[in-house]
């Protein structure tokens, strides 16, 4: 099995079933991805999957056979942080953290397809768990984001 | 650095490039950690490049402490912030050096207020030291010289010398014993909304929680735990996963089941299919309604310990009309979104030690009781938590990693809970059962309360302290110390020991008796036809600490424009509680439709800590017990059946999620004089003002949580 996983290639011999959050974390020492409820409930296992969100806890990794995976170590580009890392920085989102690499990802997705989400938008892609209760400072900091994005072009 | 030990540099070294974010310097750029830096105390090294490391000796699970900690001795010290590193301290280095950095624990939201003082000090002693290492430098007296953003200026000859050049002739000094400090109100640093120092690399992914030790060899283990509370192991058939691919060993500890291998995901599988056979003692068949009843004898116990008796409240009862209510809050587990998480490296003469723990010193004395070792043989690195709530300070999880270590020496064994064993072998914030009964006067004010409290004692019960006069402080919590001018006033407490493991939940007791006196009271103020704002305000006596509660009152209902008309349909309500230190109040507005949908429009929340060392993070830890208190006030509750919990996981344990997030508008009137805590006491009013708001939009009293109970959901937002 093949993995493409922030910008590198790994081979990997592992049930197929395993789920991909286990095959980076234990496997590849890629720890960005979160175990939290190993049911899909909550979110904090969230990588992009050719740009995609998905729950990593529940995808099997052989679903993910030679396409590209990113984790929250591989969202900045050489250094230089995306305007959702630098949002979630400028409005001091995360409490614990744990949950916020997730959070981070799905906010990347979210922008991708909408780049001025509305609250109603922000309401039905941000559907993690937070126990710290970030969540005003995550739909401020999206907002921020897509405004920042949007300056640019 | 000598408190580097070489465990932690294999850590490093093992982390890559990701080890600096660990323990060094969070958001300042980096710079080599110079071999000749200088300790001028215990907190403080001073580097020839003019970068200073403070250390930071609590834990941090989100609370932010470890940016406002340092902050403070920053303050003192007279430092560029910006040059400043955080280092955590390891708990065995604590006791290397015979406490020099005081309690561990991050518990009871006291970093700030219990160490402030010592922080203080030892910024200000380093910067006394400084100034007179330059004073000796220049030939002039101390008096003469200032120091300022790291430098030690004589303002007469304009000569400066810089920390880095002074901080080895500094160390050098007795430190002083007359240490005075500023006065807050002249502070430059502290006072000011800071970025937290741990952000940017959780942003980035590149800080390591206690989830994330990754050691050479690590093999990862998965438990079992006895479904019913105090059960035991019997027999364990492992045939059917003992060749399985990296299936490492099969543990019987008796009171939990171990399957260790080469990946958690293997190690979780594998124990579903270990054929376990449980002694579950004499609880088996114990459910909710059962432990419903032990609570309601308490309320007609003959001999209660006696909490808080002011004047001669069973006579002013029996000669008036009684006012009568009861109030139950449930248990409520933690459900951190880190579980449970501790690794071991059980070695010859040697345990090592790495958690997600809230008191790195409780950790090593229970590693080394476990492992029968003296305490100077265990070394404990206290990881970034991904949440602690109060879970993480009992160390439970601590000694099943000692003890599965303990069987594979020599290789460092992670012992990870998966969600299901978290949700049901908590430490449950513990339900409370309360009768309050009170008289009136001609005006309606109280003359007579009584409070029975029926519950369990967490310091009886998990912490086996003995209770003096039979009284557990966070059971009565709020009622013993009520500030309201109630001539006669009997606290009284009937201890229920069930088989339910209890622990502390944020807030504790203010998580839930807040809901009982504050709505009971909200109650009363209905009964007399008077303002509830109005009829707290005068039964507040004058006196420092209930002008406090006046103070915050004042505050929020000003900031939630209180008595100003709303639009139809939406109701206010309002508490206020001390606690931990401070002072709080909530106003809450809310509609309810026909359907029982709440929508909360508004919710003011605010708080007097006394000093506010870093707003923006106060304001933070305001929103997020907003959070924290909605989703147990909607939705938590455990229920019990054949023994066991019933609830597993976030599917049947229900969050409040982004939806659901209504407008939260905070407020953090600081009035100075005192230090009170940040992190638990908002949660307090908030079910209370909540309630009252329900009362005021229903005309029904909500007297039980959770509100999904009454038939009540939170709307969208």
């Amino acid at each position: 099995m093949k993995l493409h996983v922030n910008g590198k290639n790994h081979e990997l011999d592992v049930e197929p079933e395993m789920p991909l959050l286990w095959a980076l974390r234990d496997e590849l020492d890629i720890k960005g991805p979160k175990y939290g409820c190993g049911i899909a409930q909550c979110g904090a296992c969230t990588v992009l999957l050719n740009g995609e969100p998905v729950r990593s806890c529940s995808y099997p990794v052989s679903s993910a056979d030679g396409q590209k995976v990113v984790s929250i170590e591989g969202l900045a580009d050489k250094g230089k942080l995306h305007a959702v890392q630098q949002a979630w920085i400028d409005h001091q989102v995360p409490q614990c953290g744990y949950c916020q690499g997730g959070q981070i990802l799905a906010a990347v997705a979210l922008l991708k397809k909408k780049p001025k989400p509305t609250d109603q938008d922000i309401d039905a892609a941000m559907t993690h768990i937070c126990r710290c209760g970030t969540y005003a400072r995550i739909r401020t900091a999206i907002h921020a984001a897509a405004r920042q994005a949007g300056g640019k072009s | 650095m000598n408190h580097l030990s070489i465990n932690r540099r294999l850590f490093l070294q093992v982390s890559g490039s990701t080890a600096a974010t660990l323990s060094l310097g969070f958001v300042w750029p980096q710079s080599a950690v110079a071999a000749d830096s200088t300790e001028v105390n215990a907190w403080i090294d001073i580097h020839p490049d003019e970068s200073v490391v403070i250390r930071y000796a609590r834990t941090e699970m989100g609370q932010g402490s470890r940016t406002s900690a340092p902050m403070l001795i920053a303050e003192e010290l007279e430092v560029d912030w910006k040059k400043v590193r955080i280092v955590d301290v390891p708990a065995h280095d604590n006791l290397r050096r015979k406490r020099v950095y005081g309690d561990m624990a991050s518990v009871g939201s006291r970093t700030i207020r219990n160490s402030q003082d010592y922080l203080r000090k030892a910024g200000a002693a380093a910067r006394i030291m400084l100034v007179e290492a330059a004073a000796q430098r220049f030939g002039v007296s101390a008096s003469e010289c200032k120091a300022s953003m790291g430098m030690v200026v004589h303002s007469a000859s304009g000569k400066k010398l810089s920390y880095g050049q002074l901080a080895g002739d500094a160390a050098k000094l007795t430190p002083p014993k007359d240490i005075p400090l500023k006065d807050p109100k002249t502070w430059t640093l502290a006072g000011k909304s800071l970025p937290r120092v741990d952000i940017a690399d959780i942003v980035t992914g590149k800080i390591r929680y206690g989830v994330d030790v990754q050691l050479p060899g690590m093999l990862h283990a998965a438990i079992a735990q006895s479904p019913v509370f105090g059960g035991k192991a019997t027999t364990v058939d492992s045939s059917k996963v003992d060749n399985r691919r990296g299936i490492v060993k099969v543990i019987n500890l008796g009171e939990f089941v171990a399957v260790v291998a080469d990946n958690w995901w293997r190690a979780k599988e594998a124990l579903r299919d270990v054929s376990i056979e449980w002694d579950n003692g004499k609880n088996g068949a114990v459910n909710s309604a059962q432990i419903m009843q032990v609570y309601r004898d308490g309320l007609s116990h003959k001999e209660p310990a006696i909490a808080r008796n002011d004047g001669d409240t069973l006579a002013a009862l029996a000669a008036g009309q009684v006012v009568e209510a009861e109030y139950y809050t449930p248990y409520l587990a933690h459900a951190t979104m880190e579980p449970m998480v501790c690794t071991a490296m059980w070695t010859e003469n040697q345990l090592d030690i790495w958690a997600s723990t809230q008191n790195p010193e409780s950790t090593l004395t229970a590693a080394a009781s476990t492992a029968d070792i003296a305490q100077e043989k265990v070394r404990v690195y206290a990881m970034q938590m991904g949440g602690g709530l109060g879970r993480k300070s009992p160390q439970d999880f601590t000694r099943q990693a000692v003890a599965i270590a303990m069987q594979i020496p020599g290789k460092p064994i992670k012992l990870m809970w998966s969600r299901e064993e978290d949700m049901q072998h908590d430490l449950y914030r513990p339900a409370s059962l309360v009768r309050m009964r009170a008289t009136v006067d001609q005006v309606g004010k109280p003359n007579a309360l009584h409070v029975r409290v029926s519950a369990p004692s967490l310091f009886s019960q998990l912490l086996r302290m003995p209770l003096q006069n039979g009284v557990d402080q966070q059971a009565v919590a709020c009622f013993n110390d009520h500030p309201y001018a109630i001539p006669n006033t009997l606290v009284d407490f009937a201890i229920r020991t069930t088989h339910v493991p209890v622990g502390f939940w944020r807030t504790v007791g203010h998580s839930q008796n807040p809901f009982v006196r504050e709505c009971f009271l909200d109650e009363l103020a209905h009964a007399a036809g008077q303002d509830p704002l109005a009829y707290r305000l005068s039964l507040l006596p004058d006196n420092e600490k209930a002008n406090r509660d006046k103070s915050i009152l004042q505050a929020v209902a000003k900031a939630a424009d209180w008595g100003k008309p709303l639009p139809k349909g939406v109701h206010r309500g309002i508490a206020s509680v001390d606690g931990y230190g401070s002072w709080t109040a909530c106003v809450c507005e809310v509609s309810v439709n026909a359907r029982g949908e709440v929508k909360i429009h508004r919710i003011v929340i605010g708080i007097d800590p006394g000093y506010a060392v870093n707003p923006d993070n106060i304001n933070a830890q305001l929103q997020g017990s907003v959070v924290h208190g909605l989703t147990a006030i909607f939705w938590g509750e455990m229920t019990f059946k054949d023994g066991r919990v019933e609830q597993s996981n976030f599917h049947d344990y229900r969050m409040m999620r982004m939806n659901e997030m209504p407008k939260v508008e905070t407020v953090i009137a600081a009035t100075g004089g005192f230090w009170g805590g940040v992190g638990e006491p908002a949660q307090a009013p908030l079910a209370p003002a909540l309630g009252n708001a329900l009362f005021a939009a229903t005309g029904k009293r909500i007297r039980s949580l959770p509100l999904k109970n009454h038939g009540l959901s939170l709307a969208r937002a």
